[in-house]
């Protein structure tokens, strides 16, 4: 079965989904960054949907549940790039996907991760306390 | 006009209902947010089809009404069938692992939407998006 690949970097780990996912492949992404979590002791998960055209409940609920189990493992995920189309179609979906952070582009994504790893704070402590 | 029709068996099946859905719809010439809300509805409605069918098919044809085209899309199974559609319909509600978001969300998705359903014998789920 195809795999969607993982990256090492630093303490974070990036995924950039590149195919249109069947069930299955969403559920072996899961299943796989929660090894991947815990093997690096990473701190952060960016998964980059910038190429997704959809993201249907599905695809919605997996991102939360990713979110989550990193979460647990003490790793804060960052979902980024997504398309205008699919944000509007997201909320009229019913789909707030809650608990998952986002960010417009990896970039800026890549810098909320950095910060946690720099300060040691989860990122929503961080921006608690922040205030900037 | 054009008739597609997508057998859904598996997994992979939803994802090809959904490549399906989204090349009627630009032919159709639905704008992009519009193409991407069919495309969301068709890929909910196929994995009830899946899921809860036990598995059917998707038909789909680009359809005119008078100045107006769209995309419509016909999701047929021979499954348990839904005793209460009305329940079914409400956010929330599910009766497998789902999020209770499918038959409702797809509903909000699209400008037109029925569904017929027999239990024991299947059902019948119709959508239509205008461009």
């Amino acid at each position: 079965m195809d795999r969607i690949p993982i990256l090492k970097l630093g303490e974070a780990l990036l995924v950039t989904i590149q195919v249109d996912m069947h069930d299955r492949l969403a559920l072996a992404l899961e299943e796989d960054l929660t090894t991947r979590i815990v093997e690096y002791s990473a701190k952060g998960v960016l998964i980059d949907i910038s190429a997704l055209e959809i993201v249907d409940s599905f695809i919605g609920r997996t991102l939360g549940n990713i979110a989550m189990i990193a979460k647990v493992l003490d790793a804060d995920t960052v979902v980024v790039g997504m398309r205008p189309a699919v944000a509007i179609t997201l909320v009229e979906l019913g789909l707030s996907l809650p608990g998952v952070r986002t960010a417009l582009n990896a970039e800026r994504g890549m810098a909320m991760i950095k910060r946690r790893i720099d300060d040691g704070y989860p990122i929503s402590e961080y921006e608690d306390e922040g205030g900037s | 006009m054009a008739r597609s029709t997508v057998p859904i068996r598996n997994g992979e099946d939803v994802v090809r209902v959904r490549q399906e859905v989204r090349r009627l719809a630009i032919e159709a010439g639905l704008g992009l947010v519009d193409q991407t809300k069919v495309v969301t509805a068709a890929s909910e409605l196929a994995r009830n089809t899946l899921d809860y069918g036990k598995g059917g098919q998707a038909v789909m044809d680009i359809v005119q009404n008078g100045a107006r085209r769209g995309v419509r899309i016909v999701f047929e199974d021979n499954g348990p069938g839904i005793a209460d559609i009305e329940l079914a319909l409400k956010d929330g509600y599910t009766s497998g692992k789902g999020m209770g978001l499918g038959l409702g969300g797809a509903r909000r998705l699209c400008n037109e939407f029925a569904i017929v359903s027999t239990p024991g014998k299947g059902t019948m789920v119709t959508i239509a998006r205008w461009k």
